[in-house]
């Protein structure tokens, strides 16, 4: 018993049918291929798996595939306007080294893009307590903090100096 | 120096496939025909397996294979290993139990493996794997560490009575206790070094493929050593041989040491590929991880400190319950022991210490190396006692380590468990330290808090680890059963740009990068030009793989020696195109000249020429390529000061780090972004440890902490910036002067957060210092509190 879903992904049209109990996750993973949204955990807390649903931060693992009908789906893959560029978000975590094994990587850098449509100056402080839903193991998120927050400023048209 | 050599803190060559989703991690990989395992778990943590009905799950949609301990043992597939012989006191090699794949007649920790399903499609496997019915005959299990060895505690394996897998000491007890008999003063305390799960972003995951037109096996996996999980499944477990054995380890998401161990998923996957003959591939999901990755710490020590009338100290006598869980891991035993007894003497003058401790077999998840890897047991109990020493006696905690210190000029410095110290200068960093955290107007800034009604404390933690490791013929004669040298290999290619097979494995370090900089460095090609392959047993040579801080300075120097070779075969060279000698050929950023003139030709044009040898020496072989192994003479010894300054609500026991300075030598820097980020992610595993983190067990064995809803992991708001900085005294003995920076913010943060924390609330506590235990001991210290 399949059902059929049909969205927009990264700009291209798509229609799959897929077992109603297929997570947004694995559908992008495992139809698409767009194996840059990761899985981390199976509690909805690492937020290794977020993309954007009609331009919204959401946790893949927490979403079915059949409740993304319709929508408009953003991945890493996707975020740069085409393949040669990165992102302002994406090249302000290369310049502050805002990853090390890169695990969580896309998952903070959608998570982070999404709290910059919301606040575009953040606070250190606001950074902090927006990216709760995103773990890192490997950065102790000093230089992931440091990378937003540069990212907001080239954003706002004022590059801030890496220190 | 070339902008983009050593000292650089260049951007990392490794970001841009992660940073726009095209890494390729073990779970990213699909193989065609691919089939799909799922395992079937112990729910209990000690029981026998009466029978395993395995009908109905093989008559389930897709299921190709349903396979147990038995169909195993039949095909001759043998236990997992530990890499490390340790014997006892009394000269006893250790007592090793079985370390089977699939359980056989016995499971002891909950998340042992019992069977395997294999199927067409993942939820199949999922699907039929509960429909395995496993008969268990459920028995008492032994779960905490103080008391596994007492006498009627369940046994977890026959070999070994008590559950005592060793009794291991290390030091001269007789000098030690005849130092506490003239002591002055002895401080005693008690420590528990709480068990953690490491806890990498990525699950292990596994993709085993037989060949049968070739013969050959290849096994891509999450692994920081695929030679060593070559040599294993091979040697020991008996699957294939090792020129038959190809094992990838493609891009691995964190590691911290649950990636060293080999398991039983890559195993089965292997095996069970050839049995279904196509490729068979699991992906752990996070619950599975947590019950079955191997797990870190779990010390339970009492330690004495004898000290004279000046507070200088005498000896140090330890015991220790270590925990190693139901199995012997690959670096089980080593890292309770060698990796731990032996940086006793911490950053200072102890002439007399003994080590006493007991490894103890329970009904849990296997204990191995995580981030440190019994280096931050020790120096959680050298830095805490050497804090409450200094209390006990009234001195600054500071003019008290101070007054201990090894001296500059004392190098190389013999301590009295077996290491040699080569360099450091830990005043200076202690210094550096003091000034950056703005340690002398503490007091102001405790009276503020005080006035706010919070509390305020400072803590010191002055750690040293050995790293490099290690050099193979002394680890030979403590049990080792590898060496842990390093291999590279440099080759150029004819149009001058150069790949570099290391047998190091990257998995968040920044090989990619910092390796790429020594060759700038050294043979003055641009690190743009220049690509490092790992991580894959076909291509690159025999290595030990990445682990205890190792890769660059024993990685890294082996890189270095086959630097070397390419240039004196590049003079030869270079001699010849501009008809000198080879005595007056000097090679310099990238260019040979001939001594005094202007006339050069550059690396990359011999490099053609090497390849294209028209106008070549006459009796040199073509190419430019050279191999290397480095075997070290000496570990590394990188040490600091880390200070931590906590402000705590009284009325919540919310703990805030208000300030973290860390200040370290690691020898020579190759990239100081690079190595902050190092420290930055140690200091917040540290800070997880002393804080948050715990893995609980209750009697029964069951995984309390099974998830991150019960297993805190730290998030970005539960810390500030952190203020690091390097000094440096080059380590004298390997070419690049490097010690090592992956795990000293692990090994250094929890003695100073919980010297931080007990300074503030003036009692002593055990980690994790949570927000409840914290207000417990402030309850238990002033009753009288709690009524107001
Ligand atoms: S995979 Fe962890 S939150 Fe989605
Ligand atoms: S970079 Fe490894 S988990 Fe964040």
């Amino acid at each position: 018993m399949a059902v059929s879903v049909s969205l927009n992904v990264n700009g291209k049209s798509v229609s799959r049918e897929v077992e109603p109990r297929t997570l947004l996750v694995e559908f992008l993973r495992e139809e698409l291929g767009l194996t840059g949204t990761h899985v981390g955990c199976d509690t909805s807390q690492c937020g290794a798996c977020v993309v954007h649903v009609d331009g919204k931060s959401v946790k893949a693992c927490t979403m079915l595939a059949a409740q993304a009908n319709g929508t408009s789906v953003l991945t890493i893959e996707g975020l740069a306007p085409n393949p040669e560029d990165l992102h302002p978000m994406q090249a302000a975590f290369r310049d502050n080294h805002g990853l090390q094994c890169g695990f969580c990587t896309p998952g903070m850098i959608m998570s982070a893009v999404d709290l910059l449509q919301h606040n575009a100056d953040p606070s250190e402080q606001e950074v902090r307590e927006w990216l709760e839903g995103n773990i890192c193991r490997c950065t102790g998120y000093h230089n992931i903090v440091k990378a937003v927050l540069d990212a907001a400023g080239r954003m706002r048209g004022q590059p801030q100096a890496a220190e | 120096m070339a902008d983009d050599g050593i000292g650089a803190s260049i951007t990392r060559k490794e970001d841009r496939r992660f940073l726009v989703g095209r890494g390729t991690y073990t779970d990213d990989i699909n193989r065609p025909h691919q089939t799909y395992a799922a395992f079937v778990r112990s729910p209990h943590a000690h029981a026998g397996i009466r029978g395993i009905d395995t009908s109905a799950a093989e008559s389930a949609p897709g299921v190709l294979a349903v396979l147990t301990g038995k169909d195993l043992a039949d095909d001759g597939i043998g236990d997992l290993i530990c890499g490390w012989l340790i014997h006892s006191r009394d000269g006893e090699p250790m007592k090793v139990g079985e370390y089977a794949v699939l359980a056989k007649d016995t499971v002891r920790f909950v998340g042992h493996h019992v069977a395997v399903v294999v199927a067409e499609t993942l939820a199949e496997a999922r699907d039929a794997a509960e429909l395995v019915e496993v008969d268990y005959d459920v028995r008492p299990a032994c779960i905490a560490t103080a008391t596994a060895t007492a006498n009627g505690q369940p046994q977890v394996h026959p070999e070994a009575p008590n559950n005592r897998a060793f009794d291991w000491e290390l030091g001269d007890k007789a000098a030690t206790d005849a130092a506490f008999e003239n002591a002055h003063h002895v401080t005693k305390i008690d420590i528990v070094n709480n068990r953690l799960i490491p806890n990498a972003m990525e699950p292990r995951a596994a993709i085993g493929e037989y060949d049968f037109g070739t013969e050959d096996y290849t096994l891509y996996t999450t692994s920081q050593n695929p030679h060593v999980a070559r040599l294993v499944l091979t040697a020991f477990v008996g699957i294939g041989a090792e020129h038959n054995m190809r094992v990838i380890a493609p891009d691995v998401g964190g590691g911290f040491g649950s990636k060293i161990n080999i398991y039983p998923e890559e195993t089965v996957c292997l095996w069970a590929s050839k049995k279904v003959s196509r490729p068979v591939k699991w992906t752990g999901d996070r619950s599975e991880s947590f019950m079955a990755d191997t797990h870190g710490r779990d010390h339970v020590t009492t330690a004495e400190l004898a000290l004279d009338a000046d507070g200088k100290m005498l000896g140090l006598r330890v015991h220790t319950f270590a925990n190693i869980g139901a199995h012997l891991a690959l670096f089980g035993s080593v890292t309770p022991t060698y990796l731990h007894g032996t940086l006793f003497s911490g950053q200072y003058v102890l002439p007399a210490i003994y080590v006493n401790l007991e490894a103890v077999y329970t009904h849990t998840a296997p204990v191995d190396a995580y981030r440190g890897a019994g280096r931050p047991e020790t120096a959680y109990i050298v830095e805490r006692i050497a804090e409450v020493a200094a209390r006990e006696l009234g001195m600054d905690s500071a003019e008290f380590r101070r007054r201990n210190f090894i001296q500059p000029d004392q190098f190389p410095y013999q301590t009295p468990v077996a290491l040699t110290y080569d360099s450091g200068d830990y005043p200076a960093i202690l210094d550096r330290a003091l000034a950056m955290s703005d340690y002398d107007t503490f007091p102001q800034r405790r009276a503020e808090s005080e006035a706010k009604g919070k509390l305020r404390g400072i803590g010191l933690s002055c750690y040293i680890e050995a790293c490099g490791i290690a050099p193979s013929a002394v680890i030979g004669s403590l049990g080792a059963g590898v060496g842990l040298w390093e291999s590279a290999k440099i080759r150029f290619n004819a149009t001058g740009n150069v790949l570099v097979y290391t047998g190091a494995h990257s998995h968040g370090q920044g090989h990619e990068t910092t390796f790429a900089q020594i060759i700038s460095s050294h043979l003055g090609i641009p690190a743009d030009h220049v690509e490092i392959v790992h991580g894959d047993t076909e291509k690159t040579p025999m290595g030990m793989g990445t682990y205890g801080s190792r890769s660059l300075a024993v990685g890294g120097s082996a890189i270095v020696k086959a630097a070397e070779k390419i240039v004196a075969k590049g003079t030869k060279i270079a001699a010849h195109l501009l008809e000198a000698s080879e005595a007056d050929i000097e090679f310099k950023d990238g260019a040979f000249t001939v001594a005094g003139t202007d006339r050069s030709t550059t690396i990359q044009e011999v490099a053609f020429a090497a390849y294209v040898p028209h106008n070549y020496p006459e009796d040199l072989e073509p190419g430019l390529e050279e191999s290397a192994f480095y075997d070290p003479g000496n570990f590394t010894y990188p040490a600091g000061t880390h200070i931590c300054e906590v402000e705590i609500d009284p009325d919540t026991g919310v703990v805030e780090i208000v300030n973290f300075t860390a200040v370290d030598d690691f020898g020579t820097v190759v990239n100081p972004m690079i190595v902050e980020g190092q420290v930055h992610g140690g200091i917040a595993q540290g800070v997880g440890q002393a804080m948050m983190e715990n893995c609980v067990y209750d009697d029964d064995g069951a995984l309390i902490t099974g998830s991150y809803m019960d297993y805190c992991m730290p998030r970005a708001q539960d810390f500030p910036g952190f203020k690091v900085a390097t000094t440096e005294t080059p380590c004298p003995h390997n070419p690049l002067g490097v010690k090592g920076c992956g795990e000293a913010g692990a090994i250094a943060a929890p003695p100073a957060v919980m010297n931080a924390i007990t300074d503030a609330i003036g009692t002593d506590m055990q980690m994790p210092a949570t927000p409840l235990r914290v207000w417990q001991a402030l309850q238990a210290k002033a009753p009288a509190m709690a009524a107001e």
